[in-house]
């Protein structure tokens, strides 16, 4: 019978079965400096890790990007946190990546990079966003602490099997339309519950027309529509990325794992227990409004007016959302002006998206009270400082900081003033996201740089 | 983990969609220990302004909900971060349950895992569970695992389902490390297998590389 990538993936790790519910090996274990919960839980139970083989981490939640010193951090609780992170791994003999490392950054940003991400695996890591390794065909998916401990001791996690759902993006790309803006309009189109209880995959000609980088921010996103996680079929593009990775396989060890890799793909004729289809050359621009990540809109429309919503609840939603962002109904997207711009995360952090707000923002000044980058990885601030991108950003205005999660968690020290309004690379525009009372709005690499030299939000397709 | 069996308590509406674990728990609270003040970071935002006074209309602010330890939520309860903290304030806060339409997934799994019940009731029956609790604040409402019941204050009874699996864990209280050690011979053999197929999924240095 022909079999989705999904269930390849997911029986080559069942181990055994009861009532319905799985036990699935865990290839890979991706940990990071919020991973500690789970250390403590284990060491609680006197129980060791049962695979550091498996396993690999670098700190990104609380690390600073002004400094790469413990010093500096933003108060005592952080610090113990810090300094548990490289006594957790040193003492287990796991692979890390610590903050004086020049290969430190954001988990899913390093896990790919570093090549621990591969097709065909099973990959947790204790935090939602790791739906991002899927990008390469993976089955990707955050836990919680009882769960990294839990995976740390067995190297297994009991699941329900998801249903499967394809999401189908065919056309030719549109001018200025990225992977963040298809990832955007895809949550706007199934809502945020949309993709609840689904593992998703991304297909169609304009998904096989993103590039490695793309095709990471759509799939690190599948969470913000609920799904369990989300997965792009390895194509060549795929195995060009991994080539030559640090821990991606070489030799004859490549041509074996290739030849797993590429039998991954779904079957012509498999069934997906749900389709959705979007069409890819009608795609724009998008930028949110509202403080969920489906309220998102093309930069040329509006802020929707909750007088035309029939639905009471969803009426008082639209009301509510309105308000916190300070925005009126049927306000013009353009028309919004913005505080403050953060180009970075792990979902737009890639050497690709500086590239990209380089590109806008070159020869440009900001027109906002403050606009900064942080890139996904040390080594990307370093391939991006060789090609001489750090110095467009500061001749424009922006700061050149260190990588970390950054203004997207707001729990490290980077959060903008109660009422300020940030354009954001991030993932969620949720109230107080960035800090109290801040408005957040999700954007596309260039889209950010538009906001930053404009003052306001702008259309990066007027810009050439 | 302390079983759930059953749980009556005060409940309080929470009337809103997509209420992510940001809302629950914000993230500047997650490095704080677990003491005495973890039930106050619940909902903090929510409940209290920027001076820390509390926000008069927030639901558990006011009078007949103030110790309400069952929660009636909407839709996508518990989206966003994975941050098993959320349920960890609720129960601090002394909830021991949720009711809500849908779930955050990881949110759901969670929640299973500390002895915190969420609660799959249709979309109607959380919106009349919610207004019935508006009329007469200060309402019981009786969650019932066993025979997987919700009792609303007028003692309308509804049905709710839940994997028996996962039930079954619930109620004895299962550790699930514990519970899946009883299958240590299965995984390594699964592993023995599973190394030999995939030679190449490791962070040690490849051989042969």
């Amino acid at each position: 019978m022909p079999a989705t990538m999904f269930d390849k993936i997911w029986d080559a790790h069942t181990i055994l079965e009861r009532e319905g519910n799985t036990l699935l090996h865990v290839a890979f274990h991706l940990c990071h400096d919020g991973s500690a919960g789970g250390f403590a839980k284990l060491r609680e139970r006197g129980l060791a890790v049962r695979r550091p083989d498996r396993m690999a981490g670098t700190p990104d939640h609380y690390v600073p990007t002004t400094s790469r010193r413990i010093e500096d951090l933003a108060n005592e609780d952080m610090k113990r946190i810090f300094r548990a992170f490289g006594e957790n791994f040193s003492a287990n003999g796991i692979t890390h990546f610590p903050v004086e490392d020049a290969r430190q950054g954001i988990i899913h940003v390093v896990g790919p990079e570093q090549g621990f991400t591969q097709p065909g695996l099973v990959i947790v890591c204790g935090d939602s966003h790791t739906s991002t390794h899927g990008a390469v065909g993976a089955i990707a998916f955050g836990i919680g602490s009882s769960e990294v401990a839990h995976v740390m001791a067995t190297q297994a996690l009991w699941q329900k099997r998801p249903g499967t759902m394809r999401v189908t993006i065919d056309g030719e790309r549109p001018f200025g339309v990225t992977g963040k803006d298809a990832i955007l309009a895809v949550i706007a189109h199934i809502g945020a519950v949309g993709g609840t209880g689904y593992a998703v995959e991304y297909a169609g000609s304009l998904i096989r027309a993103f590039s490695m980088e793309e095709r990471l921010t759509v799939c690190n996103m599948s969470i913000e529509a609920g799904a369990r996680c989300g997965m792009i079929a390895p194509d060549d593009k795929t195995l060009d990325y991994l080539k030559g990775r640090p821990f991606a396989p070489s030799g004859a060890e490549w041509d074996k794992a290739a030849a797993y890799w590429r039998s991954l793909p779904s079957d012509p004729g498999a069934a997906f227990d749900r389709e959705e289809a979007l069409d890819g050359a009608a795609l724009a621009p998008m930028v949110t409004w509202g403080t969920s990540p489906e309220n998102a809109v093309a930069v040329t429309g509006r802020v929707p007016d909750p007088a035309e919503e029939a639905d009471e609840e969803r009426r008082a939603a639209l009301e509510g959302a309105i308000d916190y962002m300070d925005l009126n109904a049927g306000q013009a997207i353009t028309d919004i002006e913005v505080d403050r711009v953060f180009i970075g995360s792990c979902t737009n952090s890639r050497i690709e998206d500086l590239r990209a707000a380089a590109k806008v923002v070159a020869g440009r000044r900001i027109r906002v009270g403050h606009a900064f980058v942080s890139p996904g990885s040390g080594l990307i601030k370093k391939q991006a400082e060789a090609e001489g991108l750090d110095r467009i950003f500061t001749e424009a205005g922006f700061e050149w900081r260190e990588s970390a999660c950054s203004m997207c968690v707001g729990m490290n020290g980077d959060i903008a003033r109660p009422g300020e309004r940030t354009a954001s690379t991030s993932n969620r525009n949720f109230r107080g996201r960035q800090g109290p009372g801040v408005r957040t709005h999700l954007v596309s690499p260039a889209m950010a740089a538009a906001a930053a030299v404009s003052g306001r939000f702008a259309d990066v397709r007027e810009f050439g | 983990m302390e079983p759930f069996k059953t749980f009556s308590a005060v409940a309080a509406p929470l009337d809103m969609l997509n209420v992510d674990t940001d809302q629950v728990i914000p993230a500047r609270f997650l490095s704080r220990p677990l003491d005495e003040r973890y039930g106050t970071y619940l909902f903090h935002d929510l409940r209290f302004d920027a001076e820390g006074a509390e926000r008069p209309d927030f639901v558990l602010n006011r009078e007949g909900f103030r110790g309400a330890e069952v929660l009636v939520a909407d839709r996508n309860f518990g989206c966003g971060s994975s941050r098993e903290n959320a349920v960890t304030a609720l129960v601090e806060a002394g909830f021991r349950t949720v009711i809500a339409p849908s779930f955050g997934d990881i949110f759901y799994s969670n929640s299973l895992k500390n002895g915190f019940l969420p609660v799959r009731l249709p979309d109607e029956t959380c919106r009349r569970l919610r207004e019935m609790l508006h009329e007469g604040p200060g309402g019981e409402v009786t969650v019932d695992l066993e025979s997987q019941t919700v009792t609303a204050p007028d003692q309308s009874t509804w049905s709710f389902e839940i994997d028996p699996f996962q039930k079954n864990k619930v109620l004895q209280g299962l550790d699930d490390i514990d519970f899946t050690m009883q299958f240590l011979g299965e995984i390594e053999a699964f592993e023995r297998d599973y190394d030999k197929r995939m030679t190449w999924v490791t962070t040690r240095p490849h051989q042969g590389a």
